[in-house]
């Protein structure tokens, strides 16, 4: 084989990029399982670690870059490389969806209404198991479970719906309410775009596999611009 | 051959075979060139590249026992037909070979002689000077166009090769690894004059280097050899399509170093 050095290379982008992603996978399921617990030593840790997160992506930005420069990749190869450097992006700043997250428990005062953490849970549960998958699909390269996954991102933003109602209800109800109502909205608002960001991750899947850079539409997309 | 016909494309190939004796080295191209772009073949060795480019201006004629089957249409006549004169098409249609190979004469002498037997009018002197500025030699040679232009550097002399093509006003040039005895540098101002060029000139440029036909051309074609060492052509299309997505898994696995 006269390309072992790039596909050496390709292998071990795709285990730091499923490793970052897990990174994320984590640090968003425990910022919402510390803000249901009120645990703020866990959110505290969740917050300083946001910057592993920051420095895996820029180890593997810096990786691809050197990548293209010496080993001038093309068609799939440099397709992969360039989702890559898409995917990476989305997974920091669901990093800082987290590290939000860890941040709003911490502002939240003690007599804070936790009347909606269940159903933000559920988003972080939803919207966790989403990214998990759309990860395996992209190293996979399965376009076919790419396309599929954002489907459910009506769940989430459902849910989100719901959550919003809720506690603008509460904030209606009790003035006094509206500092943590805003704080839960925050939270429940960065788990709604997390999910929308694992679609972009599936485009990438699709980008790679098929080499057609296309919207996977959920039914939120403008196009229901009338129904919101 | 007309050259007042409008073609739609500058050579087209159709059902092109081509035999060295009985061995049949490509078989079955079908390829259209587009007027005034940069065309690139690219293929692994043997795959019949450099053959398909010399037979588009009958540089095969000079090797004994060669044919072509099917058509290479040039203002709609194939240009192997009885009637048609290699020398005229030889005249319309320009070579830049790998090596430099000037002759052992002066820079002015290279660049006048094809005009001379050509038979081109106007006044030579201008003639070499237009030919030497299209060739992006002008600046550094013009002070010295008695010398002998084995004297000058390889980049140079390459330049002045292209300039002797250009002082017999071709259509089409053809150009054959012409950057693979040559630095860099040298490579990249070769480069920048094919995209000048390119304005008023088809350019047909055969590359083993396929990082050149990235950066260089407007369309590539990949070539490959079958099973019968026969060369064909696998996949023709825009450069950037070839190199970012190409259709064919034998082009996706030259272009990626896969196999060749």
């Amino acid at each position: 084989m006269p390309r072992e050095t790039l596909d050496r290379e390709i292998h071990h982008l795709q285990d730091e990029v499923l490793l970052l992603g897990s990174m994320v996978e984590q640090a968003m399921s425990a910022s919402v399982e510390a803000l249901r617990k009120r645990d703020l030593e866990s959110s505290r840790r969740i917050y300083r670690d946001d910057r592993l997160i920051n420095e895996k992506r820029f180890a593997i930005e810096n990786a691809i870059l050197v990548l293209i420069a010496t080993q001038q990749p093309m068609a799939h190869d440099l397709r992969f490389l360039a989702a890559i450097l898409e995917v990476i992006t989305e997974l920091e700043r669901m990093g800082d969806y987290a590290k939000g997250i860890a941040k709003i428990n911490s502002l939240l005062g003690d007599d804070a209404n936790l009347s909606t953490i269940r159903d933000i849970s559920r988003m972080s549960e939803i919207s966790v198991s989403m990214l998990h998958r759309a990860l395996g699909a992209f190293v996979a390269e399965d376009d076919m479970l790419a396309r599929a996954i954002p489907v459910e991102d009506d769940l989430v933003d459902d849910l989100y719906n719901q959550i919003y109602r809720s506690l603008v209800s509460s904030m209606i109800a009790d003035p006094a309410t509206i500092d943590h109502a805003n704080y839960l909205l925050w939270a429940a608002h960065n788990l709604e775009r997390m999910a929308d960001r694992v679609t972009n991750i599936c485009e990438r899947t699709v980008f790679i596999a098929t080499g057609e850079l296309m919207e996977l539409s959920s039914s939120d997309d403008e196009d229901q611009f009338d129904n919101i | 051959m007309n050259p007042e016909t409008n073609a739609k494309y500058a050579i087209e190939t159709r059902d092109m075979d081509f035999y060295y004796g009985n061995f049949r080295a490509v078989k079955n191209v079908n390829l259209q060139f587009e007027r005034q772009k940069i065309s690139a073949i690219i293929g692994p060795s043997g795959c019949g590249k450099s053959t398909v480019l010399r037979s588009f201006n009958r540089m095969n004629d000079f090797i004994p026992g060669t044919r072509v089957k099917g058509e290479i249409l040039f203002h709609g006549q194939n240009l192997y037909d009885p009637q048609v004169d290699p020398v005229q098409v030889r005249r319309l249609i320009g070579m830049v070979f790998q090596k430099p190979n000037p002759f052992p004469k002066t820079i002015y002498e290279n660049v006048a002689w094809g005009a001379r037997i050509n038979g081109i009018p106007g006044i030579m002197d201008e003639l070499v000077e237009e030919s030497l500025v299209k060739a992006a030699l002008w600046d550094e040679v013009k002070d010295d166009l008695r010398k002998n232009a084995l004297a000058l550097s390889g980049g140079q002399q390459q330049r002045l090769c292209i300039a002797r093509a250009l002082a017999v006003r071709p259509e089409i040039i053809l150009m054959d690894e012409p950057c693979s005895a040559l630095d860099p540098i040298a490579t990249l101002k070769i480069e920048e004059l094919m995209r000048d060029l390119s304005k008023n000139y088809t350019i047909i440029i055969v590359t083993h280097n396929m990082q050149q036909a990235a950066r260089a051309s407007d369309y590539t074609a990949f070539f490959t050899m079958e099973q019968d060492r026969a060369g064909v052509m696998v996949e023709y299309g825009q450069t950037g399509q070839i190199f970012t997505n190409p259709r064919d898994k034998r082009t996706e696995d030259y272009i990626t170093g896969r196999f060749g």
